[in-house]
């Protein structure tokens, strides 16, 4: 870029000054008179047919408007949509209430909607619904067995889809290799937690026949579209508006029941509607994310050089599907090499169906499962071969040179430079030094694990993903931007202001960026996959330059020279060889309202906008290291040192990158030490509350020490990558590692996620440390 | 996450409250800081009728000693009794076990009485209370009564507290010279509440042989329990740790232990001899860190 005074700065996100004082507006802020409020009649069975529904009660109780079951509804709603071009994809019909048969605990049934939300919530008690109960499947493996309970009767084998990819000589590397090294691996299913919960308001104005619906939603333009299908609705009616958004995670990635439910209640009542969703229901009836069970299998020489990978993974998608679900677990298949250079890959994926919430996308969305799959078994080939862990990653890096680099999994790696992002984490964790200091506190039996992690990951969604940018300069010369992204959390108001700000040379307070609203922004695509700035941030910029260029020609004209003329700069156009002479944007944006005698080819306004669709992903990289400290007797986890060197390539704003790179080491933490979706055998879901599912909180960490390394990607002009996931990514694997590896004098080589106290405990009583000091 | 319809009340006085309370019997519940009544409420897992609301009854949150016995009121948080240095003084014990507690928030609001009517079986400060030994009074329709609190905890969710009563004050020994104390718990990660708690009070005589001690554990068995058995091995004795290991080996001894999804019974046990060990061990060095 040639001007850079506020991209690449440490600028302050703009959003916290009002988030932070209760000034935000989340769905449930906002208010519109004469509002009735839903509440959804749930199953309490995991899998059951509906013998009959009364709701005569609820219907006749005070305060009650309307009362609709599933029958009532599946002619007038169309169906929850999913998107994948898997020939194989088996694609239950899903109700946004269940019709005939309940399929997962926290299934809708019904809905009331009443005055007020305390009458709609009294008012589901006095429906009566008779369940029969059918047979349950809740383990992924199980349900592909033969004899399991079927799911859907169309489908006997509860297969949803399968996917299988294989490159290069596999068979031949098994049958050359030095040693055969396997893991069978669990990836449990977590819940996204967003602080805030879904949310939704519907209103129709009969006048002007506009559907409006607020929602807590990452993709307002996409919801806008399916929203128009499922309602049967023009669409140029329906318009979608993601008002302050409390963390998505992924999991607002996604077209929900509830909200095509709750358009249709505004439009069927012509009365505002509103549900804000129940943390337990945000439990139940919120994607999860994950879920897939493993079983992978190396190929290596005896120096620890891969040969060959195969993997074969169940995924455990729930009940249906939502959005993105068949999409999810391919990508794990597809990261598979991580950042290694594996010359034959194999993968052969089904996913079953379960009596469970879907699972979707979930922050990292596959590429969690890939890294830890190759990530751990590095560290089982180290440990088989008696070699470093370093050192194996090392060996298998390819060069800097190399890029771009193709995979044996069909994917070409942009840029990377490994081997820098891990020396820089190994000298700032001194590892050495600690591989000394676990050595001398073994001998005093105390127990310290170091985990080393190097990860690749896949971002900023390419071909057939775009984003949409709007930049206009207002003739008093403030600056809106609008933005088909929908941030909600990760800070683009302030990123995208600087991309602006200096494109054009104006203040950052002058720049308002505009996101979020069908009806404002034009089109747009929204924020998931750690595309954000990557992708959005470059249609931003590329109308920002637009608007530079047509800030020439205006100019220009009014000053009677040829563009050419002109030189910009500090956000002034100046002529060559008289710099006294020329016009600011501010100054363009006044004059160009009325200029006179402006050529055909010229609008009298300073606005341009743009699309942006990369040509290939980017390919985020990075090492972290994690260093705990295991009690034996009680199994409990100390993290005592976290070191992240992360390479996202251009950063715009190193604030927001640390911002995103903290949580997400924290969610990866809390999948390796605490989190999991657990059901009983009957479907019930018992970790349903946050007293029950831990998350975890800022006293369970160290303080992270983040660094980076900058290499950028050539497949955007800004050269950009993304980070929104790479703490997620890079961390859950470092953790696991670091813990096994503390516990390698009892013998330890794996334990399944999450490492509970108890689970460590468990095995340092069934193997009593082997020798102190001993194997490392 | 929504309850159903209840009456609301806020008496000013101790008389009013229970007025209020002979009245709807059962029905009633008191609400204190509302820390562990109103979770159970908006999950309809309790469905009062009325909620008697004594947070502005005056006088009942004072803490106080007089003479050798410290007293709480009931009402009084877990940040004042953190915070106090009355306590910090005469029964350190206290404020330790109020740390321990939640986080700012709920110890800002929940109150010590409020936590011991709800006898939840993993709630820390039963382990304290049990471990100092004391008295608790309750004010009723029909007067005052006293209570030991060993008697006090019957079940999961049970206490020994009637329908008609408020309990008011917990009345504690101060701690006197040569002793020592400590509240360690493994905490459930998501909840925060004890897998196991464990609540140690001793004192030592003049040669530094265990002259007194109580325990108290919590989060172990279906109600919190003062460990008679351990407490027997070790009065007399120089507490070394191979008769510290040894004694605490029996705590759970006798005791049905919890399970569930966070831990199964025999890792509990265990953690409950771990804990008692450990308490053991650090109460006695704060007892040597408090000579005088």
């Amino acid at each position: 870029m040639p001007v850079s005074k506020l991209v690449g700065a440490k600028v302050k996100r703009r959003e916290d000054p009002s988030l932070m004082r209760g000034l935000g507006e989340y769905v449930d802020d906002v208010k519109l008179a004469d509002t009735l409020h839903a509440a959804i009649l749930r199953s309490p069975h995991a899998h059951a047919r509906i013998e009959s529904i009364d709701v005569r009660a609820a219907r006749q109780f005070a305060g009650v408007v309307a009362v609709f079951t599933g029958a009532e509804l599946k002619d007038q709603i169309g169906t929850i949509p999913t998107t994948a071009d898997n020939p194989t994809l088996r694609i239950p019909k899903h109700f946004v209430l269940a019709v005939e048969k309940v399929c997962y605990v926290g299934e809708g049934v019904a809905v009331v909607v009443a005055e007020d939300r305390y009458t709609a919530r009294d008012a589901l008690d006095l429906i009566q619904v008779e369940y029969e109960p059918l047979p349950v499947v809740i383990d992924a493996e199980k349900a592909l067995t033969a004899g399991s309970p079927v799911i859907h009767p169309e489908w006997p084998d509860n297969l949803a889809f399968s996917w299988q990819q294989e490159q290069g000589d596999v068979a031949g590397a098994f049958k050359r290799a030095d040693k055969i090294v396997k893991q069978r691996l669990v990836h449990q299913r977590m819940a996204p937690i967003a602080i805030e919960t879904r949310g939704v308001l519907a209103s129709y104005s009969a006048a002007a026949k506009e559907l409006t619906v607020w929602s807590s939603t990452q993709i307002p333009h996409l919801l806008k579209t399916h929203l128009a299908q499922m309602l049967k609705f023009p669409e140029q009616q329906v318009r979608v508006v993601a008002p302050d958004v409390g963390g998505g995670f992924g999991s607002k990635l996604n077209v929900y029941a509830e909200e095509a439910l709750l358009g249709y209640l505004a439009v069927k009542l012509n009365r505002p509607v509103k549900w804000i969703e129940e943390r337990r229901e945000n439990f139940q009836a919120t994607i999860h994310g994950r879920g897939q069970i493993g079983e992978v299998e190396a190929a290596v020489k005896k120096d620890g050089t891969l040969l060959a990978l195969r993997y074969k993974v169940i995924a455990d998608i729930g009940a249906y599907h939502q959005l993105f679900t068949p999409a999810i677990p391919p990508f794990t298949g597809l990261m598979l090499s991580g950042c290694y250079r594996i010359p034959a890959i194999a993968i052969e994926l089904r996913a079953a169906f379960t009596n469970k919430m879907s699972t979707d996308a979930y922050r990292g969305a596959g590429r969690p499962e890939a890294t830890y799959v190759i990530e751990r078994l590095m560290d089982r080939v180290a440990g088989e071969l008696k070699l470093d862990p370093v050192k194996v990653r090392q060996k298998n890096f390819p060069k800097p040179a190399e890029f771009p680099f193709k995979t044996a999994t069909g994917l070409v790696y942009d840029s990377g430079n490994y081997q820098l992002a891990l020396t820089k984490a190994l000298k700032l964790a001194n590892y050495e030094k600690l591989r000394r200091e676990q050595k001398r506190l073994r001998g005093r039996n105390r127990y310290l694990g170091i985990g080393v992690s190097t990860y690749v990951e896949i971002c900023a969604m390419g071909p057939g993903f775009w984003e949409y940018g709007k930049v206009e300069v207002e003739p008093s010369g403030t600056v809106n931007v609008y933005s088909g992204a929908s941030p909600h959390g990760q800070g683009q108001k302030t990123s995208f202001a600087q991309i602006v700000a200096d494109q054009l040379g104006v203040e950052l307070d002058d720049v308002m960026v505009i996101h979020g609203d069908t009806k404002l922004v034009a089109k747009g695509m929204g924020t998931f996959g750690s595309r954000g700035t990557a992708v959005g941030g470059i249609a931003v910029y590329q109308a920002a330059q637009k608007v530079q260029e047509k800030a020439r020609e205006l100019a220009a004209h009014i000053l009677e020279v040829d563009a050419d003329d002109l030189v910009f700069s500090d956000g002034k156009f100046s002529v060559k060889g008289v710099p006294r002479k020329g016009l600011t944007i501010k100054q363009i944006a006044q004059q160009a309202r009325a200029a006179k005698n402006l050529p055909a080819t010229l609008s009298p306004d300073l606005a341009a906008d743009s699309t942006f669709e990369p040509s290939n992903f980017t390919f985020p990289f990075g090492t972290h290291i994690c260093v705990v400290e295991i009690d034996p007797q009680t199994g409990t986890v100390e993290t005592k040192q976290y070191i992240a060197v992360d390479d996202c390539g251009k950063v715009i704003n190193p604030l927001l990158v640390d911002g995103q790179v903290q949580g997400g080491i924290v969610q990866g933490l809390g999948q390796a030490l605490y989190e999991e979706v657990v059901y009983d055998d009957n479907g019930q879901l018992i970790t349903g509350s946050l007293m029950d599912y831990a998350v975890p909180r800022a006293a369970d960490l160290p303080r992270l020490r983040l660094a980076h390394t900058e290499t950028p990607t050539p497949v955007n002009p800004l050269g950009i990558k993304g980070i929104g996931e790479a703490g997620t990514i890079g961390s859950t694997p470092a953790v696991v590692s670091a813990v096994i590896d503390a516990l390698a004098p009892f013998g330890v080589e794996h334990i399944d996620m999450p490492l509970t106290p108890q689970k460590i405990w468990r095995l340092c009583q069934a193997k009593k440390a082997v020798s102190a000091g001993g194997r490392r | 996450m929504i309850p159903m319809n209840f009456d609301y009340v806020m008496p000013k006085s101790l008389v009013d409250a229970l007025r209020a309370l002979g009245d709807r019997g059962e029905n009633a519940k008191i609400l204190a800081g509302g820390h562990s009544l109103l979770p159970l409420i908006k999950l309809r897992l309790a469905n009062p009728t009325l909620l008697i609301d004594v947070s502005k009854i005056a006088g009942l949150n004072r803490v106080k000693q007089q003479g050798d016995k410290i007293v709480i009121g009931a009402l009084a948080t877990h940040y004042q009794i953190e915070s106090s240095e009355l306590l910090k003084k005469s029964c350190p014990l206290l404020g330790q076990t109020a740390r321990a507690i939640g986080d700012v928030q709920v110890r800002n609001r929940g109150t010590i009485g409020g936590s011991l009517v709800h006898g939840d079986p993993a709630a820390d400060w039963p382990a304290a209370i049990l471990a100092l030994g004391g008295q608790l009074k309750f004010s009723g329709t029909k007067g005052e009564r006293w209570l030991d609190v060993e008697k006090f905890f019957l079940g999961p969710m049970t206490t020994a507290i009637e329908a008609n009563e408020i309990l008011t004050e917990i009345h504690l020994p101060a701690t006197p010279r040569r002793s020592g104390c400590a509240y360690l718990k493994m905490a459930q990660q998501a909840s925060g509440f004890a897998i196991v708690g464990v609540a140690v009070s001793l004192r030592l005589d003049a040669k530094g042989r265990c002259e007194d001690i109580g325990i108290g554990v919590t989060g172990l068995g279906d109600k919190p329990f003062r460990a008679h058995r351990v407490e027997e091995r070790l009065r007399g004795n120089r507490l070394t740790a191979k008769m510290i290991e040894a004694s605490a080996a029996l705590v759970s001894d006798g005791i049905d232990p919890l399970e569930d999804l966070h831990a199964a019974a025999d890792y509990r046990a265990h953690l409950a001899r771990v804990f008692t060990g450990r308490a053991i061990q650090a109460a006695l060095k704060n007892a040597a860190s408090r000579r005088r």
